[in-house]
């Protein structure tokens, strides 16, 4: 039996559905829902590129606007309430149910809160399977993928601006690490910093992570597991005031540097570099 | 001289890597890296060996200090550990239930 649309129950039925919006990051589907079309709309645009609407979502939120007064300033707060996660910052509040995968947001109609809680969602997800998310950019050259790892200003943007034209820019601030086997990949996120544009929706094995350091002159120095491992802790994006979680990102990060290439890279602001990465 | 017994906390993740320790707390994901000579101590903290008898039988055998200079450097960095909330330091030892021991018991 098909359904007749020119019914006002159904054509209802059938808007309410169209709200849905399915943001695929790192191949994992989360669908957002919300009533209100002109948001819906900013959030495709926002993560256009990385929108899958026949993918079966990882998790689910229904969003609801509201005129928040506080703005971001405040620090983000994760924790968990029996197996429900709690996201908050002064422009949204979300849960997330872990055994439903459905969840809930409030917030702002600012789409930068939607970033901050797509990031800690994911961060949240990889942190079961031993993947994270990096403070890098990183970028896909001959089928291999190369993060460089830094805090802000240590030239994240710079070596994306300096790549030469047959690299693939997977994003310039946010990078996703998953575990595949015994491997690993990286993926490319839409979250952008100063470069201001989306990566693409891409992923590659990954070959090296550089650390990265500026320098008078270009050069890779090799770095001992322990100290990578100290530098990789460092800038993973991680969030949630939890014991578990935490000591799961910790092993996962020792057992990341056993697997995957680690180097300091300490570069001049030089196209020349990328002679040197792969 | 009282006897200090050292037991590690419950809420870490640790990882022994190139021969040093490498502890995060859970509590706060604070990164500690230990020496070697720390990571004697730290893997010696079984709440039940005196930490007089972890410097003597660990620390002076492996290298080379008086029991006196290593006993008070270890004093320190156990208090230190234990301000953080990686370490306890007790008066007595743990039973086995992991509760320190009633000395009348």
């Amino acid at each position: 039996m098909s359904a007749d649309v020119s019914h006002p129950i159904a054509k209802l039925a059938v808007d309410r559905e169209s709200e849905a919006v399915v943001v695929e990051v790192g191949g994992l589907p989360i669908e957002f829902r919300t009533n209100h079309p002109p948001f819906r709309r900013l959030i495709e645009r926002r993560y256009a590129g990385f929108l899958n609407p026949s993918a079966r979502p990882a998790c689910r939120f229904e969003i609801r606007l509201t005129r928040s007064a506080r703005g971001i300033e405040q620090d983000v707060r994760v924790f968990k309430v029996g197996s429900t996660w709690c996201l908050e910052r002064g422009d949204f509040q979300a849960e997330l149910d872990l055994r439903t995968c459905e969840g809930s947001i409030r917030q702002s109609g600012n789409p930068y809160s939607l970033d901050s809680v797509l990031r800690i969602t994911h961060s949240l997800l990889l942190a079961r399977e031993g993947g994270f998310l990096l403070h890098a950019a990183s970028a896909i050259r001959k089928d291999r993928s190369f993060v460089f790892a830094g805090v802000s200003g240590a030239g994240k943007t710079t070596m994306i601006r300096i790549a030469p034209a047959d690299l693939t820019v997977l994003t310039d601030e946010v990078s996703y690490v998953r575990r595949a086997g015994q491997r690993y990949r990286a993926y490319g996120t839409p979250f952008a910093g100063e470069w201001a544009r989306s990566g693409a929706n891409l992923s590659a094995p990954l070959d090296t992570v550089f650390f990265l350091e500026k320098a008078t002159a270009n050069r890779v120095d090799s770095i001992s597991p322990r100290a990578a491992a100290s530098a990789l802790l460092r800038h993973i994006l991680f969030f949630a005031e939890d014991a578990d979680l935490v000591r799961g990102v910790f092993d996962s990060a020792v057992e990341f540097v056993s697997r995957v290439n680690t180097a300091r890279l300490a570069f001049q602001p030089d196209a020349s570099i990328w002679g040197l990465v792969g | 001289m009282n006897e200090k017994y050292i037991v590690r906390s419950a809420k870490v993740a640790s990882r022994l890597l190139e021969g040093e320790m490498m502890i995060m707390s859970a509590a706060d994901s604070t990164l500690f890296n230990l020496n070697k000579v720390a990571t004697l101590i730290w893997q010696a903290a079984d709440g039940r060996t005196p930490l007089s008898e972890i410097v003597q039988s660990r620390i002076c055998r492996e290298f080379d200090v008086r029991l006196d200079v290593a006993y008070r450097d270890a004093e320190a960095f156990v208090h230190e550990l234990a301000s953080h909330g990686i370490l306890t330091v007790l008066d007595q030892p743990v039973a086995a239930s992991g509760a320190p021991e009633k000395p009348w018991a």
